[in-house]
């Protein structure tokens, strides 16, 4: 079930050029997601994924996704 | 602040690497903790593992700190430089060392051996490798 993810991914990155969840397993938590955005310019890769964390906190919280990787990249 | 925070912080300070993890640096026992460590190790850096399995206390104040929510967490010279995903996109970009140069100096290609130590009494951490 990627499409809650990816919705409160698109709420927190309106802006974002790219954006893409996949479930890496089939077994619907463990997500691989990509966010594009130029929101990430100048900042460190530690505080773009803290961002994307942020925008997912609650499915982390409640186990919803229980293992998360992470690919994010300024507009270039 | 609790004295596990206090012992969190020291061993971040002290250890130029350290890597929080889900196991030891012989055994991960969770496949993003064995990425950060395969990341750390394929630029040649050793590096210190604090294994956070026996007390979820060690996680929970170490997220606390770090403002990071998940396992592992890299940390060079008290940075936090970031979980498996970045480590690993460092290390094939070459920043990874670039980092460690900037932070360490030269001395850390010299190499050294990967240990892993306890910050708990809950925590033996060659429990887990036998």
């Amino acid at each position: 079930m990627t499409a809650p993810i990816e919705e409160l991914l698109r709420r927190a990155f309106p802006e974002a050029r790219e954006l893409a969840v996949q479930d890496r397993t089939g077994g619907g938590d463990h997500f691989q997601v990509t966010v594009v955005s130029p929101r990430f310019n100048g900042l460190s890769l530690v505080d773009q994924h803290r961002l994307v964390y942020d925008a997912l906190a609650a499915p982390m919280e409640d186990g919803t996704i229980h293992e998360l990787r992470i690919s994010t990249r300024g507009e270039q | 602040m609790s004295e596990l925070k206090d012992r969190i912080k020291e061993t971040i300070e002290r250890e130029p690497v350290v890597a929080f993890v889900k196991g030891t640096h012989l055994q991960a026992y969770c496949g993003n903790s064995e990425r950060a460590m395969q990341a750390l190790r394929s630029v040649g850096a050793s590096f210190v593992a604090v294994d956070v399995l026996p007390d979820p206390a060690i996680r929970q104040e170490l997220s606390a700190l770090s403002n990071w929510p998940t396992i592992p967490q890299v940390f060079i010279r008290g940075e936090l430089v970031g979980g498996a995903d970045i480590v690993q996109e460092l290390a094939a970009t070459g920043e990874l060392e670039s980092k460690l140069d900037e932070k360490l100096g030269v001395e850390w290609r010299n190499g050294g051996e990967e240990r892993t130590i306890a910050l708990t009494e809950r925590e033996n951490p060659f429990r887990l490798a036998r």
